[in-house]
């Protein structure tokens, strides 16, 4: 099936050379000595029904560009088309339009719900605000989400430390259920919770992608939860994307070289005991003074690198081997046609 | 075998609030022997990092250890010493690093000064020997110029090698015990490669022996001959590495190693342990497991089973009732194979 030939639908999500910058501040008068460049000109879509992921390690600008698309953060330049709409260009009446169709869950289920509302209130209020219930329909929507959630409808009269975190970040889901969404951004929603629970909430968000036709943007570090619910993932470093394609064909066949050392690195159950973690020299640069070239020369481990990868940024383009690879030393894909696999 | 550098025996570490008591820690008992790495594997609030605190005597009101629990370096019982004498022990003979290298380093001291303080204080050497130990120290953790990062703050690093630093002065006494809690969970997956291939080559090196602990399965196969999984303040299972990941005895051990997304396969559903893990507040009764286990019958529910085995230990009643492994609900073990 070709999903993303000509004359196919229009993504759900498109970004186009997005950027987002920090100044860094500095001195008595506070004045910008310079930037961090958190998301350094990137290009992706999200299609509908997809969980796309976005992978790398911390600092590599990830959740910067998951609070971005929902305009949590305002974008240095670039563009984000939501369903044909630019993103950026919302007025008031109109960005709260679009947080009824995109919503955000965070990794840390405790710092994003008020500890003073039961979980019943929280979701009250969503649908109060969104306008979405009249009095009379508002318990019968709150017994609906916290089903869908797996929780139990009485539990609305308790309050978030009553929960554990797994039960926790449930009710996270539930509130961003409420305003029927069909976008959810979820940052790292299952890294603070025990392994045993893990699993259950990642089964959770798969089911309601399913019931609900949601589409994801997941982001994570963890690579082998990623390898479990993405379709595409796209692997960032430095505030750029150096690899993005399907997940099958990315995780067997990863054509970065990053990519390749990152999926070394895990550490795996059973791994054979020759499996050895490909090991990068140095430490990771600075975003707020990245080097010139590609953003990974410093520390790659590729044996052919050479000057052009010192001085010439590379492009991402479709690669041999699969999907699309920003690196200058893995063969381009010789017929160029539209699209990824 | 020669004889365990420590034994813990019957630990029993509880939390005194008020009339409440939570047994955090409720009967452990460990062994480990030179140039082993023990790991010790477990979610939160099963007692794990609680275990290594009272190994180290570093637990104060209102946390006691109780009557009748045993800590033995060599042939000394530890819980029996007083605090004067577990400093002349603690970052001497048995050591300790942390998950957050940034909380446990000193932020106004250099990484030198913080490297040679045991050693001036267990050695009493001079500044000068203190030093170059410190300079030694962090050329054997992998520091880059050594002599000149010496005077470094911890600020002034990045993660891992914080990380290193605090490792340097864990060794600095060349201890015969490292307890590591979580020490690679705070950093990025190619940092925590290195991180375990430091540990695991120092150990070589040094011939220590070291309690490795961590919530992540994966990185304890990597770096443990044997594993003790700990479950609501137990050990529940205790086996050699290969043979704990290949044949999981404990359902709970069986469990967590098939809910766990894998990197080199997809599934279409991940099996799951139901329910949450559970507080110290308020234990299950019988077996602690019985509520979340897939082989759950009456005897489980009444009565709480031994550690019992030889080489593999599981505390677990399918131990004598084997014909019982048969997995009574839906969406566990079995039911996707």
């Amino acid at each position: 099936m070709k999903r993303n030939a000509p004359g196919s639908v229009e993504p759900l999500v498109s970004v186009e050379e997005l950027t987002r910058h920090f100044p860094i501040k500095k001195g008595l008068l506070r004045r910008t000595t310079g930037y961090i460049r958190a998301v350094d000109g990137i290009t992706f879509d999200v299609r509908h029904g997809e969980t796309l992921a976005l992978v790398g390690e911390s600092g590599c600008g990830k959740t910067t560009v998951a609070r971005t698309l929902l305009r949590l953060l305002e974008p240095t330049s670039g563009r984000i088309v939501f369903n044909g709409e630019d993103v950026a260009q919302l007025n008031r009446q109109q960005l709260l339009a679009f947080r009824r169709r995109a919503q955000i869950i965070f990794q840390d289920p405790f710092g994003s719900l008020n500890p003073r509302m039961t979980v019943g209130s929280v979701l009250e209020e969503v649908i109060r605000v969104h306008g979405l219930a009249e009095n009379g329909g508002l318990q019968r929507r709150v017994t609906e989400l916290l089903s869908a959630v797996g929780l139990d409808p009485a539990d609305a009269r308790r309050y978030p430390h009553q929960f554990s975190g797994g039960q926790r970040q449930r009710i996270v889901i539930a509130r961003a259920l409420a305003v029927e969404p069909e976008f959810i951004v979820a940052d790292e929603p299952v890294s603070a919770l025990d392994v045993s629970v893990q699993a259950q909430v990642l089964n959770l968000l798969a089911d309601l992608q399913e019931r609900f036709h949601l589409t994801y943007l997941f982001v994570s570090h963890d690579l082998s939860v990623v390898r479990h619910i993405a379709d595409r993932v796209a692997v960032m470093y430095l505030g750029k994307i150096v690899e993005i394609g399907d997940s099958e064909t990315l995780f067997e066949n990863p054509q970065h070289p990053y990519t390749e050392a990152l999926l070394s690195a895990v550490a795996v159950v059973g791994a054979a005991d020759d499996s050895r973690p490909i090991v990068l020299s140095g430490e990771l640069p600075s975003p707020a003074n990245p080097p010139r070239g590609c953003p990974f020369h410093p520390r790659c481990p590729h044996p052919e690198k050479d000057e052009v990868c010192r001085t010439t940024p590379p492009p991402l383009e479709a690669k041999a081997g699969g999907g699309m690879a920003a690196c200058h030393k893995v063969v381009g894909r010789e017929s160029s046609g539209p699209g990824q696999p | 075998m020669s004889p365990p550098i420590l034994t813990v025996e019957q630990l029993r570490t509880y939390i005194h609030r008020g009339e409440q008591t939570l047994r955090a820690v409720d009967g452990v008992s460990l062994s480990l022997h030179a140039g082993e790495t023990l790991g010790i594997v477990g979610e939160s609030g099963c007692g794990k990092s609680l275990t290594c605190l009272s190994i180290m005597g570093l637990i104060e009101e209102p946390v006691r250890i109780e009557p009748g629990s045993s800590i033995r370096l060599h042939d000394r019982e530890l819980s029996e010493l007083s605090l004067r004498e577990l400093e002349t022990i603690r970052g001497n003979e048995i050591s300790m690093i942390f998950q957050e290298p940034m909380t446990s380093l000193n932020p106004v001291w250099t990484v030198g000064d913080q490297i040679a303080e045991p050693v001036r204080i267990h050695r009493r050497a001079d500044a000068g020997e203190a030093r170059a130990r410190a300079i030694e120290m962090l050329e054997l953790v992998g520091f880059p110029n050594p002599e000149e990062r010496v005077d470094s703050y911890p600020h002034e690093l990045s993660g891992g090698m914080q990380q290193r630093a605090m490792i340097a002065m864990a060794l600095a006494c060349e201890p015969a015990v490292l307890i590591a809690d979580e020490p690679t969970t705070a950093l990025d997956v190619t940092i925590q490669a290195e991180i375990i291939d430091l540990l695991a080559d120092l150990q070589r090196r040094l011939g220590m022996a070291m309690i490795f602990v961590s919530h992540d399965l994966g990185v304890v196969s990597q770096i443990a001959d044997r594993v003790a999984v700990m479950y609501a303040g137990q050990v529940v299972e205790e086996g050699d590495v290969g043979d704990m990941f290949r044949r999981p005895r404990h359902p709970y051990t069986e469990g967590l190693l098939r809910c766990l997304p894998r990197l080199d396969r997809k599934v279409a559903r991940l099996p799951v342990i139901p329910g949450d893990v559970p507080s110290p507040r308020d234990w299950p009764g019988g077996c602690r497991f019985h509520p979340r286990c897939a082989y759950a019958w009456e005897r489980c529910l009444s009565a709480a089973p031994a550690l019992t085995g030889e080489e593999h230990l599981s505390r677990c009643w399918l131990e004598e009732e084997p014909e019982r492994r048969v997995p009574s609900r839906a969406g566990e073990p079995g039911a996707d194979s």
